[in-house]
């Protein structure tokens, strides 16, 4: 199956994840394919992150499954995030170590030892133009930086497939602009997830969306299609309506 | 295997990378020296060895060794980071024994740097150096078994200082087990659970290796004993990661 070009590199199959009584993620089914950048939509608690980490193999699901190119998150874990590129929420780095001296330790975990390393290193490194902070730790960096540290981390190892959780969260309008920019510049070889909340980051870099609230999915579509689905043709206003339901019931 | 080694490098660099592994070997030796000449009466015993030193190692590992362990997992989880490393490619298995690996080679760096101790005893008088070596060995594996137990604790919570105090009483419980304290109670009581608290004794299992003895019996109880908690350690983290 990982052979077959055309399978969809993501396949999400009635995805639950219950904590005690509280559903999180309520039987969430969807493919993505090669050259698709799926924008992961939701109010805050949606589920969007809790479904991002059982996709990563974070979470165990309650019930359901998901696989990356072929293989199971669950039964064939490893392998399953080899071919996969996660920014977890919040981009977790290790505070003292360099930004150098991290992608090296994520690159050695990849397999990737000597020229190879530093061949793969230096391209993470100018792919989200971290240069200038290279031997600096990343406990010192701003929180764009460090954002782009764990997108460095992601990129590494060149994935057929990217799952972001909030990549452009706490960047600069010029940075949000250079990452859309290197996802659109990245998407027609990979399959590509991202979380966000900024609705024009969809409309600009997504090919469909996807809009989760309370652990459901609401809408499963092209930018364009929902947009339509609003008198006034903007996301905003599609968004509200769809996740909270009559709010000013008369 | 080497995903293992991986993880125990950088965790390593880690502790070099922070005041943590020069406070940890300054405060170390100079506990270990105060005990060993003050307390321990090193030069009025009159005897070339290192009995007094040997003594009194359980005690401070006691103490510093969950200072150690107690980052090793509940760090990751407050830093978020336990997320990053373990949807790397790698097992759970490997990012426990890797964690683990590197406390154990941090606190084998501290056991080394107490060599003056030895050119001590040796410039003094003529020790029995087979009977050092092989206290080493047991203050090492000393050392093994507290941290397994240290690593296990720190992924079952998010805050260092419950890691601490709940690593320092269940190694206290696993120290202190053969002593008459404990023993003497239990064999009023239950006498057949006495037996097996001695048997289960860090302390008296580091007597052997106190008094040139390397017995099979007692590598296996060190091996098993480290197994067992750091087997604990990856079905809490498997369970706890997300929490």
């Amino acid at each position: 199956m990982p052979s077959d070009s055309r399978a969809p590199l993501i396949e999400i199959e009635g995805l639950t994840k219950r904590f005690g009584a509280f559903t999180a993620v309520d039987n969430v089914s969807f493919t993505v394919a090669r050259g698709e950048v799926l924008g992961f939509l939701g109010p805050n608690g949606a589920g969007k992150s809790t479904t991002m980490r059982m996709l990563a193999g974070f979470v165990t699901p309650t019930s359901g499954t998901a696989r990356i190119c072929g293989h199971d998150v669950q039964t064939d874990s490893v392998a399953a995030r080899r071919t996969l590129g996660f920014l977890p929420e919040g981009a977790p780095t290790y505070p003292e170590m360099t930004v150098e001296a991290f992608l090296a330790f994520v690159a050695a975990i990849r397999g990737y030892g000597g020229k190879e390393a530093a061949r793969r290193i230096a391209r993470a490194i100018d792919l989200t133009t971290l240069a200038g902070v290279r031997m600096q730790p990343v406990e010192t960096l701003s929180k764009g930086f460090k954002r782009r540290v764990g997108l460095a981390q992601a990129l590494l190892h060149d994935p057929p497939v990217l799952v972001l959780d909030e990549p452009t969260d706490g960047l600069d309008p010029n940075q949000k602009h250079e990452v859309r920019a290197l996802i659109q510049q990245m998407a027609p070889e990979k399959a590509i997830v991202i979380s966000t909340h900024i609705l024009e980051e969809v409309g600009a870099i997504c090919t469909r969306a996807i809009i989760i609230a309370r652990g459901t999915v609401l809408a499963d579509e092209t930018p364009a299609e929902l947009e339509k689905r609003h008198p006034s043709g903007r996301l905003d206003d599609v968004f509200r309506a769809i996740t909270q339901p009559a709010p000013k019931a008369a | 295997m080497r995903n293992t080694f991986i993880v125990a490098r950088r965790e390593l660099g880690g502790y070099f990378a922070t005041p943590v592994a020069v406070v940890f070997i300054v405060i170390f030796l100079a506990l270990q020296g105060v005990l060993t000449f003050n307390l321990g009466n090193f030069f009025d015993r009159n005897q070339a060895d290192l009995a007094p030193f040997f003594n009194f190692v359980p005690w401070v590992f006691l103490l510093l060794v969950p200072a150690i362990t107690m980052r090793l997992w509940a760090e990751e989880r407050r830093l978020g980071t336990i997320e990053l490393l373990l949807t790397l490619p790698i097992t759970q298995g490997e990012a426990v024994v890797g964690k683990f690996l590197a406390a154990w080679a941090f606190c084998a760096i501290a056991l080394a740097l107490t060599f003056p101790f030895v050119l001590t005893v040796n410039f003094l008088g003529q020790p029995d150096n087979g009977v050092i070596a092989t206290g080493y060995l047991g203050a090492l594996l000393v050392a093994g078994a507290f941290l397994s137990i240290g690593s296990a604790l720190s992924a079952a919570t998010k805050n260092q200082v419950i890691a601490f105090v709940l690593a320092v009483a269940v190694c206290f419980l696993f120290a202190v087990a053969s002593y008459p304290l404990v023993t003497d109670f239990l064999s009023k009581t239950v006498p057949t659970l006495a037996e097996v608290a001695r048997r289960l004794s860090v302390a008296e299992r580091f007597q052997g290796f106190t008094r040139g003895v390397i017995s099979l019996r007692d590598l296996i109880y060190f091996a098993s004993f480290i197994g067992f908690w750091l087997y604990l350690n990856t079905v809490i983290v498997e369970h706890r990661k997300a929490d």
